[in-house]
């Protein structure tokens, strides 16, 4: 197969890395051309992942939600809620950070699952049953935080978002090696985190020609794999000259490579997908969908539950509105990443760009001071815009 | 009496099919004219190209109706010249009342405002010419499948109608409606209504029909007045064609019983007291093919389904063993364990998940066999897939093939695969060779063959009876939700299996 036409076949897959990579580069020069302010800057690129990091560890379950063809439109109320939990107990009742990070999680689990049985079991539509919960969840936020603001939050509670992972190497070894500043820990992780990727890649391209499916040209291979550790290593070494790298990347980078896992390598995952493609003929080889679609919505709970406990610590409070909105963000990443509204289909991989390509627009317009009035439709626009790329190549 | 309507040389061609060949049809003023046929004969489609389905232009010949020719281009304008055809599958909106379903689209409304009290008055009125004692306000959906009948016919009195058209009027009904329904067709012969009613039941056409037209293979082969109508001829006329189909030769090797289902009885899941399947049982050998003959609706898929994992149906009792053992079926996994398999009839509804790659199909229903410890393990899924292709004959470039890009016959062998991929003792095989070609047909028999000769028990069910008397060892034959009699290959015959599916008609308990 020619270079050409292999990307064409894959075409979606590289449009997202390269979507990714020109609105970066577009706010780059845009940032640096009106006000003079590098778009890429250390301090930059960690508040980004500190404001998104919630919508990529959500998107993660919402993708599992989606291909089993559901919605949870709750997700954004579950945030506030489980933040309000998590501040009433370690503020108002003195719990330990590391009992009440489980019990939060708890939490979500259950609401998930007191979602997931009226969607699986009875088979209510889960636009109805999560409609109810977002409201149910939102009014309960507020009931739970009195309409008022909880905090603030003993600071190992904070470092769940604010913190940064340890230097483990020290000054001394810096001074040595004559970097200044630079957190060795933060560089060496992401550096062998480039050098996994690689051997993973050259791996499946070795599977794949031992399976007779045509693999990626040579030469595409190693433009992508150049672009994306170019781009790790280049990020790592920003962090690394910041502060460090933050926990919230650390555990986004470790959810991330957990559910990829999971969907693509567990019998578990494969059967989400099943049954999301054809329901009734998973059901008759044998896969229990209904037990499937209830874990899809438990473990979407227990993920919106660490993403309110993330922002609760980001804010260092927690707010009745604290995460309203959230759900669409969301979703509309999930949907970016290329996963399909009839279920089915979508990948980990693309969910996570998706959420990224949300994640640099907010950031970038914001900079600029582009309006909340514009900011939406822009992000409107390019979902939209996104989903009727699909379609067309999909029709081709 | 005179003529209302003439078809004449019918012919209706489908891509690669000739449903249709030269069909002659000529239906009196005043009468009630049955057409027979087996299933896939071509009857539906003759109904189809009369009520304007198939548009003037995409068959051949032509059609006289009340003495001039007939060139319709919807249902529409049949609907505007009093033809009026009632389906297998009723049309009815079930959330919608009596009256609004009459009316549908055809409301009594001025300016778009409809006159409700007309509207029921003239419901009123309906209703009563059908004998049905409804309030015109009550929910379709609610009312029994023989009322719902009775409403259709109501709906085409509303419209003028002038040739009705019944599609087996009676195949979902129970004896008492059944038996309303016909009388209310003498009444609406009275009353000046032409009637075609298309049907199997022999003791039905002999209670209304003036003349009978058989239909086989798409074309016409007799029109029989009333007193030449008999069991013999009807049956010698509907399936009187040669053998022309060809089966692989293998010689029977029956062993010990497998598969033994006894007391089977199975309700309608949404129906509650229709009962579906009557007391059924049967039993499959080692080595053996075993097939289930019947019409459509005699209930032979209701009945593999709900052996298999109890996935059609509910209230259902009954016993099942395998090898002698008693065995519980009542889900997908435990029937799989106990070493069944079920292939669909409908394969890309409930046999595939159309828009994965052929391997993901074919590992679906045994992850566990190219997992470790709930890992999957790529290689040998590939493997297995590719060990499939080869032995299955599969025509694709590669097992990445998204099995929507195969052809019907290709898709069957990724289904089989599946199931073979289970290790099954036992495989139900649903209309196996439905809707491919005959190459694809002849490499299935070939399959099914091999199977058998490796000491697994095979079920069919087959509309096809020449399929049926060509591959199976003992054959059992279906009707209205019994078992009404078993075969074996020296005594089956298509006349016998269909003076049977006759002969039972009307006499469930």
């Amino acid at each position: 197969m020619s270079e050409k036409s292999y990307m064409g076949s894959h075409l979606r897959e590289y449009g997202m890395i390269m979507a990714l990579v020109a609105i970066v580069f577009f706010f780059t020069v845009i940032v640096r051309a009106s006000i003079d302010v590098d778009f890429l800057s250390a301090q930059n690129i960690t508040n980004l992942f500190l404001q998104n990091s919630y919508v990529i560890i959500m998107a993660l379950g919402m993708l599992l939600v989606i291909v089993a063809g559901h919605i949870d439109l709750s997700v954004g109320s579950v945030v506030g809620f489980t933040g309000a939990v998590a501040a009433v107990l370690t503020v108002n009742l003195g719990w330990p950070v590391l009992a009440v990070i489980p019990a939060c999680l708890i939490v979500g689990g259950l609401i998930g699952a007191a979602q997931g049985y009226w969607v699986a079991y009875w088979k209510i539509p889960s636009f109805i049953v999560t409609l109810a919960g977002m409201l149910v969840f939102r009014g309960l936020t507020l009931w739970l935080l009195n309409g008022q603001n909880i905090g603030p939050f003993p600071r190992s509670f904070q470092s769940l978002s604010t913190g940064f992972l340890p230097d483990l190497f020290g000054d001394a070894d810096q001074a040595l090696l004559g970097l200044d500043r630079l957190n060795g820990t933060a560089l060496l992780i992401v550096v062998a985190v480039a050098l996994v990727v690689v051997l993973l890649g050259l791996r499946k391209r070795g599977q794949d020609a031992a399976f007779g499916i045509s693999p990626e040209p040579a030469a595409v291979f190693w433009i992508r794999n150049a672009i994306v550790c170019g781009a790790l290593v280049f990020v790592g070494y920003k962090l690394a000259i910041f502060r460090g790298l933050p926990n919230v990347v650390m555990v986004l980078a470790v959810l991330t490579v957990i559910y990829a896992f999971f969907t693509e390598k567990t019998t578990s995952g494969r059967r989400i997908y099943a049954l999301g493609g054809n329901e009734k003929a998973a059901k008759l080889s044998g896969i229990k969908t209904e037990r499937l679609v209830f874990f899809c919505f438990v473990n979407m709970g227990v993920l919106a539950a660490l993403a309110g406990m993330i922002v609760a610590a980001r804010l260092n409070s927690s707010t009745p509105k604290a995460g309203a909105g959230f759900e669409l963000d969301v979703i509309a990443a999930v949907f970016i990443g290329g996963a399909s509204m009839a279920g089915g289909s979508g990948k980990i991989i693309g969910v996570v760009v998706g959420a990224l390509i949300m994640g640099v627009m907010n950031n970038g317009m914001s900079i600029l001071g582009i309006g909340i009035d514009y900011q939406q439709v822009i992000k409107g626009l390019v979902l939209l815009a996104a989903v009727i790329f699909d379609v067309y190549n999909k029709n081709k | 009496m005179t003529t209302l309507l003439e078809m004449r040389g019918i012919s209706k061609l489908f891509p690669g099919v000739r449903a249709l060949d030269q069909v002659n049809l000529t239906v009196k003023a005043g009468e009630i004219h049955a057409i027979c046929g087996e299933n896939g004969a071509g009857k539906s489609t003759l109904m189809k190209v009369l009520s304007g389905v198939y548009p003037h232009g995409s068959y051949e010949g032509e059609i006289i109706y009340d003495g001039a020719p007939l060139a319709m281009k919807s249902i529409t304008d049949s609907e505007a010249r009093g033809i009026i055809i009632i389906h297998q599958e009723l049309a009815l909106v079930p959330l919608l009342s009596i009256a609004e379903n009459l009316f549908l689209g055809n409301e009594v409304a001025k300016a778009g405002v409809i006159n409700w009290p007309l509207a029921f008055q003239k419901t009123t009125e309906l209703l009563k010419k059908v004998g049905l004692n409804e309030a015109p306000t009550s929910i379709v959906g609610k009312l029994g499948v023989g009322k719902q009948q009775l409403i259709e016919i109501a709906k085409a009195l509303a419209k003028d109608v002038r040739l009705l058209i019944l599609d087996e009027p009676t195949a979902a009904l129970q004896e008492n409606d059944s038996q309303k329904l016909l009388d209310l067709m003498l009444e609406l012969k009275a009353q000046g209504v032409t009637q075609i009613i298309i049907s199997h039941k022999l003791n039905e056409i002999g209670r209304v029909a003036d003349r009978t037209t058989i239909i086989r293979d798409g074309t016409t082969v007799s029109t029989l007045n009333r007193d030449e109508i008999t069991e013999d001829r009807i049956i010698r006329d509907m399936v009187g064609r040669d053998m022309a189909h060809r089966y692989p030769a293998r010689t029977p090797n029956p062993g010990e019983i497998l598969l033994e289902v006894k007391d089977w009885n199975v309700y309608h899941p949404d129906q509650k007291d229709r009962q579906m399947i009557r007391n059924a049982g049967f039993t499959v050998r080692k080595g053996e093919i075993v097939g289930i003959a019947g019409l459509m609706g005699a209930g032979r898929t209701e009945l593999a389904m709900s052996l298999f994992g109890h996935s059609y149906g509910r209230g259902i009792t009954g016993s099942v063993s395998m090898g002698g053992k008693p065995v519980d079926t009542s889900t997908v996994t435990k029937a799989v364990d106990a070493g069944l398999a079920y292939v669909t009839e409908d394969r890309k509804a409930l046999g595939l998940v159309l828009d994965e790659p052929i391997l993901r199909n074919i590992s679906l229903a045994n992850l566990a066999g190219i997992a470790l410890r709930g890992v999957l393990n790529p290689r040998r899924e590939a493997q297995v897939a590719e060990d499939y292709r080869r032995a299955m004959n599969i025509r694709t470039p590669n097992v990445q093939q998204k099995v929507v890009n195969l052809s019907g016959g290709n898709q069957q062998k990724v289904v089989l695969s599946k199931w073979l991929f289970t290790d099954p003792q036992v495989l139900i095989l649903d209309e196996p060779t439905r809707g491919i070609d005959v190459g694809a047909k002849f490499e299935i028999y070939n399959i099914m063959n091999q199977l058998a000769a490796d000491g697994r028990g095979i079920l069919m069910i087959s509309s096809e009876m020449p399929e049926l008397l060509g591959m199976c060892d003992r054959i059992y034959v279906m009707n209205e939700g019994r078992i009404v009699g078993e075969l074996s290959r020296a005594e089956a015959s298509q006349e016998r299996i269909m003076a049977m599916i006759l002969n039972s008609a009307g006499k469930a308990a």
